[in-house]
């Protein structure tokens, strides 16, 4: 059967790039991935930005990369989804390859948010809200977490400390990820005592902004020459809530999480219980648990006591965030979604050395645009040999 | 500046003139011409009384550019007695701690200005606590 599969690799480390530019970041990560999928003749390029027209008054991005990574010619185009960018990029690739008309194709995330801080980059986050009804009164992305976090808390009367959960399994897996920001564990009591940012979300139930790039090569099983086990895209999926949290009827389920997940089992055949690793979008702890409970690897209201009980870490029950997630290798916007994508890809591989997942088998990668305004899932599969 | 882009919502910052359903008598709001309820046309306006509760809330210490001069400062997403669920700066606490459940009512205020001294002066809703035994 004809599969498309993910062929090559490349990421740049998350972290603050002083010394990089968008352009330089996406065409590294770009010429990694080309080098590690054997140097193909790649007939596209999608690339997923959240905010470069923002934050570095760069629009036309995709071409700018083509441009800079010696590929001027080719098929290119930037593709918007807020945080789900990448997610967003890697879907129009597999359309691209899988209708045929591209039999190669780049899936590139890139995003650089140090060259903003403090109220500018709050402004320019603010423009993945609403911008007449959410964002002119003065919301932030943190405080609609925040907003979220305090109802849950309420609602389910979850333990506020169970949260912690969420930042202890990231840092820890960070520590194995030589490109993560964050490369060390932290205690329990770190959490605890950690200063109070928008109540009742600390600084460590918030992922940090950081630079970053990584990108997939893509193509069909039938073109494939390679003698490396490739891995395959098993379920591509993309779905979407109102923009708005007040728009929603109930503001708890995450609905494009809910349609978007069952989607992709769909056409993976595949149920909740047979992923063996969950690299879920965790941006701010209260969504990693609403994207938890959405996607249905728990009941509603009750992912923080997965949190709490280290269902998620590498040995656990649903292994999650495995290289760090975006708590502990940095929320990199639109570069998230490509970057769990590597990291997906080699779990599948078996060469996550310390952080590796025994048998992994099918990996699901999940990106979130606004708070739950947009979901992007793949489930990506060892190829049988 | 964006001038008209403000002119353009005044009916819904001034006077949180939204719409109701002709059909399922459903309220909406901020208007969208389509009841999310029914899936009809609704385009018929609506005048909200302003008064709803706190469904939840946060307190924002690290704002949006030209929003620095009001922080810190508490938003919420206040569910309106007539149903919809508005997203809004909550004023006038003093030293009164916000719950969720709390009753809220629409004021007036000076939402932010653009910085320089031409810049323009924006108007909008924020929600107050309704003082006890006003209800």
């Amino acid at each position: 059967m004809e599969e498309i599969l993910i062929t090559g690799v490349g990421q740049i480390p998350a972290g603050e790039h002083w010394d990089s530019s968008l352009r330089e970041m996406g065409a590294k990560a770009v010429r990694l991935a080309l080098q590690n999928a054997g140097n193909p003749e790649p007939q596209a390029l999608f690339v997923g930005n959240m905010l470069s027209m923002n934050i570095s008054n760069q629009a036309h991005l995709a071409t700018l990369i083509a441009d800079r990574a010696d590929l001027v010619g080719i098929e290119a185009a930037t593709v918007e989804a807020g945080g789900a960018s990448g997610g967003a990029a890697i879907r129009q690739a597999v359309l691209a390859v899988k209708s045929g008309l591209v039999d190669c194709a780049i899936a590139l995330g890139v995003e650089k948010f140090t060259d903003k801080a403090g109220g500018e980059l709050e402004s320019a986050l603010a423009t993945n809200m609403d911008g007449d009804f959410e964002a002119m009164q003065g919301l932030t992305t943190t405080s609609q977490a925040a907003m979220l976090m305090q109802r849950y808390l309420m609602q389910y009367k979850a333990e506020r400390s169970a949260f912690a959960g969420f930042a202890l399994n990231a840092h820890k897996n960070g520590a194995g990820n030589p490109n993560a920001m964050f490369q060390k564990a932290i205690k329990a009591d770190t959490y605890l005592k950690a200063e109070m940012v928008s109540e009742p979300l600390n600084m460590f139930d918030i992922a940090p902004f950081v630079d970053g790039a990584a990108a997939i090569v893509l193509t069909r099983s039938s073109l494939y020459k390679g003698s490396a086990q490739p891995v395959k895209v098993s379920a591509s999926a993309l779905s979407t809530d109102t923009l708005s949290l007040h728009d929603r009827v109930d503001v708890l389920e995450f609905r494009s999480v809910a349609r978007c997940a069952q989607k992709a089992f769909d056409q993976a055949g595949l149920r909740p219980g047979q992923i063996n690793l969950f690299e879920y979008d965790d941006q701010f702890g209260i969504f990693a648990a609403l994207a938890l409970e959405a996607t249905g690897f728990c009941e509603r209201g009750q992912a923080w006591k997965m949190a709490l009980e280290d269902e998620i870490g590498v040995g656990g029950r649903l292994p999650c965030a495995t290289f760090g997630g975006n708590k502990a290798r940095g929320f990199a916007g639109g570069a998230t979604g490509i970057y769990q994508a590597v990291e997906a890809v080699l779990q599948l591989r078996g060469d996550a050395k310390a952080n590796q997942v025994p048998g992994a088998t099918h990996a699901m990668i999940q990106g979130i645009g606004g708070p739950g305004s947009t979901c992007v899932s793949h489930i990506l599969s060892k190829m049988e040999s | 500046m964006e001038i008209a882009r403000h002119w353009r919502l005044k009916q819904q910052r001034y006077g949180l003139v939204g719409e109701v359903c002709p059909h399922c008598d459903h309220k909406i709001f901020p208007p969208r011409d389509v009841c999310p309820n029914c899936g009809d046309e609704a385009k018929e306006p609506f005048n909200f009384s302003g008064q709803g509760e706190v469904f939840s809330f946060t307190t924002i210490y690290e704002a949006p550019a030209g929003f620095e001069a009001n922080a810190p400062y508490t938003v919420a997403l206040v569910k309106l007695d007539e149903g919809p669920m508005v997203t809004a700066q909550l004023t006038d606490l003093g030293e009164q701690p916000v719950e969720i459940g709390m009753p809220v009512e629409m004021v007036t205020r000076k939402m932010r200005n653009d910085g320089d001294e031409r810049g323009v002066i924006l108007y909008g809703y924020k929600f107050r606590p309704v003082l006890a035994g006003l209800r």
